[in-house]
């Protein structure tokens, strides 16, 4: 366990709390990141602004956490372009169909003690898992 | 107002999936290899997000009104069904074959890599063609 993180994990996810509450506190709506960005496929009236501009925040906070010289300044994404693609086709499928991702379901639906969340969350974290057991474990 | 709010809110997620490092796909991955050199990160990040919007729901469901709207829209179903299921089953692949879930995988954009770019495009068509069948 050398990599292990707790606390910024920690502040990271608390922060992740915050955007949520604030989210539901000041527009009424869930911080689902895949419910947010399927709205904006086909948006209803006024449901394109709020939307496109969560995600750029998104993507801002990373930018401004770079620029500020945070320490995760390089990631590391593996893969070849079909299993990139494949990986992006099945999650976005995934939680389209199933309503949801780690935020809406695994913080938002959890913190509302949603039965089909704290299910949909079991799920997808074990198929996962032994996802990645297999590709580490099995193939490698 | 509404706008401020969401790009505020968006600023703040992201920065807690940088500062909690989710946004790096080896990280996530760290957590998922059990069996491997396991990384119990993840479960502190999910942790601390749920204790503290678990206690923020809870103040804000007080209000019988958002701030800025007219009402809260909070998910409907209750129903736990095979489209929950088979929909969490190809999200769990999809997340464990790269690392990346929704979130991340576009707060990744902002490190501008090219694999990034592959696997959002790749993930609106899957929201897309969710869309059609739903």
């Amino acid at each position: 366990m050398e990599n292990f993180t707790p606390v910024s994990a920690l502040i990271g996810g608390a922060l992740i709390g915050i955007s949520a509450g604030f989210l539901l506190w000041l527009n009424g709506r869930i911080a689902g990141i895949s419910g947010i960005t399927g709205g904006l496929l086909s948006p209803g009236k006024g449901e394109i602004g709020w939307r496109a501009l969560f995600l750029l925040g998104l993507v801002g906070g990373v930018a401004i956490y770079r620029l500020a010289g945070g320490g995760l300044q390089s990631i590391e994404i593996t893969g070849s372009v079909p299993i990139l693609l494949i990986g992006g086709l099945l999650v976005g499928l995934g939680t389209g169909i199933g309503d949801d991702c780690t935020s809406g379901h695994g913080v938002c639906g959890i913190a509302r003690l949603s039965p089909r969340s704290i299910v949909a969350t079991l799920v997808f974290l074990g198929l996962a898992a032994g996802t990645v057991f297999v590709t580490r474990h099995v193939m490698g | 107002m509404r706008s401020i709010a969401a790009l505020a809110g968006g600023l703040i997620f992201g920065l807690g999936l940088a500062i909690s490092q989710m946004v790096n796909p080896q990280k996530v991955l760290g957590f998922l290899d059990f069996t491997g050199d396991w990384d119990p990160s993840l479960v502190f990040v999910l942790g601390g997000a749920v204790v503290v919007a678990f206690i923020a729901f809870r103040l804000v469901l007080k209000r019988d009104t958002p701030v800025f709207g007219a009402r809260f829209s909070l998910p409907d179903k209750t129903r736990i069904d095979g489209p929950l299921i088979i929909g969490a089953v190809l999200f769990g692949v999809g997340w464990g074959l790269v690392g990346l879930c929704p979130g991340p995988a576009i707060a990744a954009l902002a490190y501008g890599m090219e694999e990034s770019v592959w696997f959002v495009a790749a993930l609106l068509a899957g929201l897309g063609i969710a869309r059609r069948l739903n």
